[in-house]
């Protein structure tokens, strides 16, 4: 009874808080629907026609499962790339190149939970190589090739569940890490619930990702189980450590809602990866069978490879002392946040009343000193005031995240008073706030994790949206807002509308990435096995059952276009090379009938769609995306006869590569 | 020939050899289509494309109004040409070695005649391009339209303004004639400065020899 009454008083509170702090917004804004932009703000957020925008950003798709990219100051969305979710608009994930990217130990996942973007860094700055994400559902990483704008690699993480501590990178792009959130027994077995604190535990994966096409966990480090929520390595004096943040240290494993926020503090696992390395390599880890899906992209064929590794190195901190130091922090923390200096770590506590600053100089100190206050499982737990170096009072309710402009100054979000705090690193005071509509999640500065932040703009990630758009019915836009953090006022500048929910996000100046976007795949480097670098290449094979069709694609036509001797009971194959050479002259293929999607195929790339024919009949076959003046013509015919039929197996070529081929 | 002569002589010929390295001629294509433009480069061996894959975008263009397709093997001008360059190239080299004043006369007028040659070559090539079209295959028929490229300006050819213009090869080649034609004044100027001073020198001399004679006084002159 009396939890009731205790859970009854904590809701009406946090009720109560909730109003305050809206009343208190309205109050201190004076305005009803928030229409907070001040001077100028549509011309600074303006892109002329024929202008570029500033800054790429890169937006988690939340449950989409990709990655959205958008244009800032302007907000605009260019581009979505297809990371862990099918794509009917280009064919990912359905034909035959692509879909093996989506393999895993549990079969074809063609979808996931796409949280964090994590840009490749050299020397702690952004360098715009890659961008990796983590899927949350079914623990995976993946690489995106920024010169191509394109998921090239992905990596399952064994022994975890909820890959959601996930992506975040070191200062050289060594390793990312990956974390589980949800703790589960490892490995993996029929274990009863109730048996939570026995037999559950939490892995932190580090993988070693500098190598494209080469990505493979470097070592596992087998933790409590509590739930790792997120991330981010040290930087500058701090370089070689990681730290992650805990909640649950109370091992709830039901109504975690209310069982695993009773704890005064919970904690940050500070992980000396140096120290792992050096204990891997002295054989101090164990080798564990498991089973984990390797899948990357072969430049050459356009094709990816799928492959299932076996064992990955698992370290017990108990045989590595001084690997792991745990550093008690208020209140189920959430962002783990790293300054641009590498000497504050800031913990954001979601039920905290105030932000809690650690300094990594006094937790090494407190190291030196052993000011322990107990252990868990052989990890020293440090003492609280032994390693924090202040706290940010009253900073508003419900601190989730933070990032830096580089001036010295930090940028809190705060999810129940809906509002980013600003506040100076040092002094710990609360320079200025701004209303957010409304809940911001994570925010974003360009660099603002990293050693150099581009501290100009800040984007607000928004987790509910309400009336700031036309309504459309129960399921409402998800939403970002752009505000300028130039001057000692933030302002407001911009909404814009998101794709999926946004998690987190990153940024970079347009000119790190604009210049190195490949324009075309060179066809004479295409090692694809079903390419045609010239129309009369093209031909119809049977080998059994299965029929292949090699096909050019090039204004305006296929080559062959009419395609005859298919039987139904066959499957087949059409392999469609984009023979041209040219920017932006992208062709398409889709077939009546398919059950998968069609093909969208870049210049200079070979992809293959697998169809199978139910009934005899002719079928068309056309060109998808408008390439040309004659696009309308771009189409063909496959002939399919009842099986056993004796039409001869035929394809045509177009007039003028008949013409081409007499030499005329 | 004077000796500077003789040398600005040699000098146009190894700027003339220049013009094997760089394109003679440029033809940019810009469309609405196409902002960054198209382009097309003349050697004098070969045409390329400005851009990595130009030359088969114009040709793949250029299929929907029935133009033959640019193979640079298929021009037989451009076999001969670097032949011509270089035997003016060697024939600047001979006269410079040669020294004789009527040779580097009879080579520039070889060098005009060729470069006259050479461009009324590259008219006729770009008139068959343009207008000889494959009217049966061709997608785009607008009656009476043509789409030869201008030998030096600009011209709208559907969607495409065409800009042709000499390229550093035929600067290169315009500052080696000019070079030569200079010599040839120089050597010209001398040799008229040394048959009046010749003249001015006989009669002095005879005024002298009338008087005593001058062995300071030497005959001086070009051949």
């Amino acid at each position: 009874m009396s939890s009731d009454i205790t859970r009854k008083l904590v809701l009406g509170a946090g009720a109560a808080l909730a109003v305050s702090a809206t009343l208190y917004a309205c109050v201190a804004t004076g305005s009803k629907g928030g229409n907070l932009v001040t001077g100028d703000a549509a011309s600074a957020v303006y892109v002329p026609p024929g202008s570029y925008d500033e800054y790429y950003a890169f937006l988690s798709g939340g449950y989409s499962g990709q990655i959205s990219v958008y244009t800032l100051p302007s907000g605009r969305l260019i581009k979505q790339i297809a990371v862990f979710s099918q794509f009917p608009e280009t064919g990912y994930g359905y034909d035959e190149n692509t879909k093996d990217m989506l393999r895993t130990s549990y079969g074809f996942v063609p979808w996931d939970d796409s949280h964090h973007p994590e840009l490749s860094q050299t020397d702690g700055v952004p360098d715009g190589r890659w961008i990796f994400i983590n899927g949350n559902n079914t623990p995976r990483v993946a690489r995106v090739d920024l010169s191509l704008f394109e998921t090239t690699e992905i990596l399952e993480l064994p022994n975890a569940a909820g890959g959601h501590a996930s992506p975040f990178t070191t200062p050289d792009t060594k390793y990312i890490v990956s974390a589980t959130r949800f703790s589960v027994p490892v490995p993996n077995t029929d274990v009863a619930i109730d048996t939570y604190k026995k037999n559950f535990k939490g892995v932190l994966s580090f993988i070693s990702a500098d190598q494209p096409g080469k990505m493979d966990i470097a070592f596992q480090i087998l933790m409590p189980g509590y739930n790792y929520d997120l991330a981010h390595a040290g930087k500058g004096p701090s370089d070689g450590w990681f730290f992650f943040t805990t909640y649950n240290t109370e091992q709830a494993y039901e109504k975690l809602e209310l069982n695993a926020s009773k704890n005064d503090k919970d904690v940050i696992a500070a992980v000396d990866y140096h120290r792992a390395e050096a204990c891997v390599k002295d054989g101090k880890a164990r080798s564990m069978p498991v089973k984990y899906a390797h899948n990357f992209k072969d430049e050459a064929t356009h094709i990816a490879k799928s492959e299932l590794k076996t064992s990955v190195k698992v370290l017990d901190p108990r045989d590595c002392e001084g690997v792991v130091y745990l550093l008690p922090t208020p209140k189920s923390p959430h962002g783990v946040d790293i300054d641009p200096s590498g000497e504050y770590i800031v913990a954001s506590g979601k039920l905290a009343t105030v932000i809690p600053v650690h300094s990594f100089s006094k937790m090494k100190k407190a190291i030196a000193d052993k000011a322990y206050d107990g252990d868990v499982d052989g990890i020293p737990i440090l003492q609280y005031t032994a390693t924090i170096a202040g706290e940010v009072q009253k900073p508003g309710l419900g601190p989730l995240h933070t990032e830096f402009d580089g001036k010295g100054n930090a940028y809190t979000s705060m999810f129940i008073s809906s509002e980013i705090v600003k506040w100076k690193l040092g002094t710990w005071e609360v320079l200025d706030r701004i209303p957010i509509y409304y809940s911001v999640g994570h925010l974003m500065i360009p660099g603002g994790d990293s050693k150099q932040p581009w501290g100009k703009y800040l984007v607000s990630l928004n987790k509910i949206t309400k009336d700031r758009y036309l309504p459309t019915g129960p399921e409402l836009a998800q939403s970002a807002q752009l505000i300028d953090i130039s001057g000692d006022k933030m302002k407001m500048l911009l909404d814009f509308p998101t794709i999926g929910e946004p998690h987190y996000a990153q940024a970079l100046p347009a000119e790190v990435l604009k210049d190195k976007q490949v324009k075309y795949y060179q066809l004479s480097e295409n090692r694809n096995p079903g390419v045609v670098k010239a129309e009369s290449e093209g031909g119809i094979t049977r080998s059994g059952k299965r029929v292949d069709v090699k096909m050019a694609a090039i204004r305006s036509h296929f080559a062959p276009d009419n395609l005859e001797g298919v039987q139904v009971g066959d499957t087949v194959y059409f392999h469609v090379t984009n023979i041209e050479q040219d920017w932006d002259i992208v062709h398409g293929f889709a077939v009546l009938g398919a059950n998968n999607a069609e093909l969208i195929l870049a210049p200079g790339a070979t992809r293959t769609l697998k169809w199978i024919p139910q009934a005899p009949g002719v079928y068309p076959f056309y060109c998808t995306d408008f390439c040309s003046a004659l696009h309308q013509e771009m189409q063909g015919y496959v002939r399919v006869s009842p099986a056993g039929s004796n039409v001869p197996l035929t394809a045509n070529i177009s007039k003028k590569t008949l013409a081409q081929m007499n030499g005329k | 020939m004077t000796r500077i002569a003789r040398v600005l002589t040699a000098v146009a010929a190894l700027i003339m050899a220049g013009a094997f390295a760089v394109p003679l001629w440029q033809i940019r294509l810009l469309a609405p289509q196409y902002p960054e433009g198209l382009g097309l480069l003349i050697h004098v061996n070969t045409v390329r494309g400005a851009g990595h894959n130009d030359l088969a975008s114009i040709n793949s263009l250029n299929h929907y109004i029935g133009m033959k397709a640019i193979d640079p093997a298929a021009i037989p001008v451009l076999h001969i040409m670097p032949w011509v360059l270089g035997a003016l190239v060697v024939g600047a080299l001979a006269v410079a070695l040669a020294g004789r004043r009527k040779l580097l006369a009879a080579w520039l007028g070889a060098y005009a005649v060729a470069a006259a040659l050479g461009l009324m070559e590259f008219w006729k090539w770009e008139r068959d391009y343009g207008r000889n079209l494959d009217m049966e295959n061709a997608i785009i028929k607008v009656p009476g339209m043509t789409y030869e490229p201008p030998l030096i300006g600009a011209k709208q050819l559907l969607n495409f303004t065409a800009i042709s213009l000499p390229a550093l090869g035929t600067i290169l080649l315009g500052v080696a004639f000019l070079i030569g034609a200079y010599a040839l004044f120089h050597s010209v100027r001398a040799a008229r400065a040394a048959r009046m001073e010749e003249g001015t020198a006989s009669s002095a001399a005879n005024d002298a020899a009338s008087q005593a004679t001058s062995p300071r006084l030497q005959p001086a002159g070009g051949h």
